[in-house]
């Protein structure tokens, strides 16, 4: 058990007086419609009580509590109201889970992605969860005039063992309402827990499975209009002229119109990439007729040869100048080539590389490349925006909303406090959804066309106008010795724009030369962060390297790798290590174990750290008629206690399958700023019949405080699949896509 | 424009659209059932399917003139409260994650299951191939047709 300041749940219960009255509405709504684990609220309570922001009570013993993150895919939606459960000790049957409004005040921070949710509202909403509880707690004690450390709790009950007295948590919830949130509570240990660490469905899965869980994409309202955009066809391009009266007689067409999506002049947030910030937009009574007058509207584009902005980064406020020019991706291969022959910027350096790798007995020298990614969000991007004079309802994918609220509220004028976002599911975001512009835009036109719109990008516009995983590349080196020991390392490594390198992660540290150089080219192609960022490269290609290294070596990858993380743990070289080197060796034998690693010798293994949580895999591949085919993959993953063990490894499983199908198939080129393939049918996306047969997931049992899920298995996917299919095939691969292996 | 007379869910429908609308937004905008999903408009990622006459059908580049009086069913008319077979398996196997695929991964299987009660693992893939999961559910999708399969 551990004591714990309230200091997050006094900030939600301060606030939750002035939210009570819409809270209160807002339960009445949309419960009628809701759906936890198969039961239907048949009859609205005649009561509700909050307890404070995240929860509510009803008088029928309903808990109502509040997932307060937006959901794309990695079931936010369920674990987090799992801790308020926990620490409340409430059946969980009787848990109805309600999307939280955009209120950074009393939620915290409300975004997806980093893997940080659980993480970040570990304490935070235990802390709640608990402290209503205890209110609970102390109404009890005064009803029934008995000392407070004699109630016990238990499934949503309240009892004096002494007396016999019990009462249901609803019968004590309006008193419990008036009382003074503690100052402090005590969470439970670990080995308490009843609801934390068992598995519990997602919350929205009856909802799934019936068509009625409502993406922004399915917003319907009362006089909505349909609009899309026009893109320029090019990176490096912008709008010259457009005509109009070419498509405005079309059927069921409305309006025709261009459009800023920031005024002149306006500061950037970090998360306003945006390569086209003027388009045309088309509106219209449906998204068919919308859709032709796009097909047939005559639009102009010109080359743009000048074109910078300021926007805020991690490092302060930096004017961006975007280098004019139509790309192509062999320029980009040439470019990168040259930097990765030409000294880099110097991140790390311990001992004496140069001279090191001058006298080694051996050296192995090899580069790996990818190329960009487009997110492919299976929902293509939409957004739905009401303009009034009261103010903005905007629905749409979003992964930061704190940012987004900022960019609207400057673009159309008006405060953040009229603006309301609504925290929709998304159909995918990987990344991409940082970068939210589309809500703008659909502001900007529902106030424009004085109406309801739902602005629908075609799956084409949603590829062309990306935010990509940055094409990269790196150059290892390795020095052995006579005995065949690692003595120095040497990573190069960069990309368009650049690869976000981790100098200080494994296996610096445990080599004495060591040496990480990066580079970066800049490019008119807007790129983003992609699951796991920078990992998603340098994490496989790494493990692809010290495979070749153990073999150099003679040595088993897995012992080879044990070796090196014990090495950088008793003596580590070097004033920093970026990982707990128990943890990943940790990992490494787990799945040495569950995989019966030994028994098969055409097997790739690999392990890596990324976003706080420890992965390793081994893949079996399968050669049949000349494919290569993942059989197996044992996965091994320490992301401290598993909140929703089910749940998790259905993450993990996707990270898994993503993984290979992007280091199989994945490859976005760009001829003249163009994107090669914008659709499937020319853009490759893994299928049933290329995915593994079986996966099979272990969790490393400990106390840590969890870490989210979905982007710390990731990277050593690709590098695990790169050894297997070696083994499979006799080929290394470098170069990605698999399938074509060619640089 | 034409006027349209179609049978979707078992109920007649009314809709006053161009002939060539595909039946994925005449379903999505004009009959608000948004259960069946756009997701690349070419028939290549089987998140629009639907059944005609109960064969699964890409919603996407059906023309709403070539219809007739052919039966849709979407999933919003498999079943309301999800007691389809296909719909608690996947319930009981936890298949989604982001689950905007689903509704065609769950028809598509429907589909499946209702001419092949056994399917092989490779029908499994071969019929299912045509469905993409970006959040590669694959494993889990499959493993819930296997167990309609045994039942
Ligand atoms: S939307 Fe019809 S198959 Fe993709
Ligand atoms: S569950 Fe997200 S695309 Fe399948």
């Amino acid at each position: 058990m551990s004591v714990i300041n309230t200091k997050y749940g006094r900030r939600s219960f301060i606030k939750s007086s002035f939210l009570a009255g819409g809270g209160l509405m807002l339960g009445f709504n949309s419960l009628a419609s809701l759906i936890t684990e198969g039961r239907a609220l048949e009859t609205i309570p005649d009561e509700w009580f909050n307890i404070n922001a995240y929860l509510k009570i009803s008088s029928d013993g309903v808990f109502t509590i509040k997932a307060p993150h937006p959901e794309f895919g990695t079931d936010v939606r369920t674990s987090l109201p799992m801790m308020v459960a926990e620490e409340l000790d409430v059946d969980w049957k009787k848990v109805v889970v309600e999307q939280a409004d955009y209120k950074p005040s009393i939620y915290g921070r409300q975004y997806t992605g980093g893997s940080r949710g659980v993480m970040e509202k570990w304490v935070p909403l235990r802390t709640t969860g608990a402290a209503a509880r205890q209110m609970l707690i102390k109404a009890a004690a005064k009803t029934w005039d008995v000392p407070e450390a004699e109630i016990t709790t238990e499934g949503g009950v309240l009892y004096h063992k002494a007396s016999g007295k019990s009462a249901k948590y609803e019968e004590m919830a309006a008193r419990a309402a008036e009382i003074p949130v503690p100052e402090k509570v005590a969470l439970k240990d670990p080995k308490d827990f009843k609801i934390i660490g068992t598995s519990r469905a997602n919350v929205d899965l009856i909802k799934m499975v019936t068509g009625k869980a409502p993406y922004s994409s399915d917003i319907n309202r009362e006089g909505m209009l349909y609009a899309m955009v026009v893109i320029p066809p090019a990176f490096g391009m912008k709008l010259k002229s457009f005509d109009a009266l070419s498509v405005k007689s079309m059927p069921g067409i409305k309006d025709v119109f261009s459009f800023k999506t920031y005024e002149d002049g306006y500061k950037r947030n970090m998360f306003d990439t945006n390569a086209f910030p003027e388009l045309v937009a088309i509106v219209g009574n449906s998204t068919w007729e919308v859709l032709n007058a796009k097909n047939k509207l005559k639009v102009e584009w010109q080359p743009f040869t000048e074109q910078s902005f300021v926007m805020a980064g991690f490092r302060g406020e930096q004017t961006v100048v975007v280098p004019p020019g139509l790309e192509s991706s062999s320029d980009h291969k040439a470019k990168m080539k040259d930097a990765a022959d030409k000294p880099g910027r110097q991140m790390r350096k311990d001992g004496n590389p140069e001279e090191v790798f001058k006298n080694a007995a051996k050296v192995i020298e090899r580069t790996y490349s990818a190329p960009f990614l487009p997110h492919y969000m299976m929902e293509p991007i939409t957004s739905f925006a009401h303009y009034t004079d009261e103010g903005l309802f905007v629905a749409g994918p979003v992964q930061s909303p704190e940012t987004t609220i900022n960019t609207i509220s400057s673009r159309i004028g008006l405060p953040p406090e009229k603006i309301h976002i609504e925290l929709t599911r998304m159909g995918g975001g990987f990344g991409r959804h940082f970068h939210a512009h589309c809500l703008t835009e659909a502001a900007v036109i529902s106030q424009k066309v004085k109406a309801p719109i739902k602005l629908q990008y075609t799956r084409e516009d949603t590829t062309n106008m990306g935010s990509y995983r940055p094409a990269c590349l790196a150059v290892y080196r390795a020095a052995l010795d006579k005995d065949n020991n690692l003595i120095a390392f040497h990573v190069k490594a960069g990309g368009v724009p650049d690869n976000g390198l981790n100098a200080n992660a494994f296996p610096a540290g445990a080599v004495d030369n060591y040496l990480a150089e990066s580079f970066s080219i800049a490019s008119n192609i807007t790129s983003g962060w992609f699951r796991a960022p920078g990992d998603n490269f340098i994490g496989g290609v790494e493990q692809s390297f010290l495979d070749e290294i153990a073999e150099a070596a003679g040595k088993d990858p897995i012992e080879f790798r044990l070796e090196l993380l014990k090495r950088s743990k008793e003596k580590p070289v070097g004033a920093r290590a970026d990982y707990d080197a128990s943890r990943y060796a940790g990992v490494l034998e787990l799945v040495r174990e569950k995989s019966n690693w030994a028994a098969n010798k055409k097997r790739g293994v690999a392990a890596y750290l990324c976003h706080r949580a420890y992965a390793a895999h081994v893949i079996d591949v399968v050669v049949k008629d000349n494919v290569s085919r993942v059989q197996s993959v044992f996965s091994a993953v320490d992301c401290g206690i598993v909140v929703n063990p089910d749940s998790a490894t259905n993450m993990v499983e996707g990270n898994v399958v993503d993984a290979i199908g992007h280091a199989m198939y994945g490859e976005l080129t760009f001829t003249k700023g163009k994107p090669d393939s914008s659709n499937l049918g020319k853009y490759r996306l893994i299928r049933m019949n290329e995915a593994p047969k079986n996966i099979e997931v272990h969790f490393v049992k400990n106390d840590i405080a969890p870490t989210g899920l979905g982007e710390g298995p990731y990277p050593s996917v690709f590098g695990a699949l790169a050894n297997a299919l070696y083994k499979a095939t006799g080929k290394r691969f470098y170069h990605q896509p698999f399938i074509k292996n060619s640089f | 424009m034409a006027v349209f007379n179609l049978n979707v869910n078992g109920t007649k429908q009314k809709v006053d659209v161009d002939g060539a609308t595909p039946m994925l937004w005449v379903l999505r905008d004009q009959l608000k059932l948004t259960g069946t999903k756009y997701g690349c408009g070419i028939a290549q990622c089987g998140a629009c399917t639907i059944h005609l006459n109960g064969v699964a059908t890409r919603s996407c580049i059906l023309p709403v003139s070539s219809i007739g009086s052919k039966a849709i069913t979407t999933i919003e008319g498999l079943s309301e409260l999800g007691e389809h077979p296909v719909q608690k398996a996947w319930i009981e196997h936890n298949v989604a994650q982001c689950g905007y695929c689903q509704n065609g991964q769950i028809m598509a299987a429907a589909a499946l299951l209702k001419n092949n009660s056994k399917p092989s693992e490779e029908q499994i893939e071969t019929a299912m191939k045509g469905n993409i999961c970006r959040c590669g559910t694959y494993v889990r999708i499959k493993e819930a047709i296997k167990s309609v399969s045994r039942t």
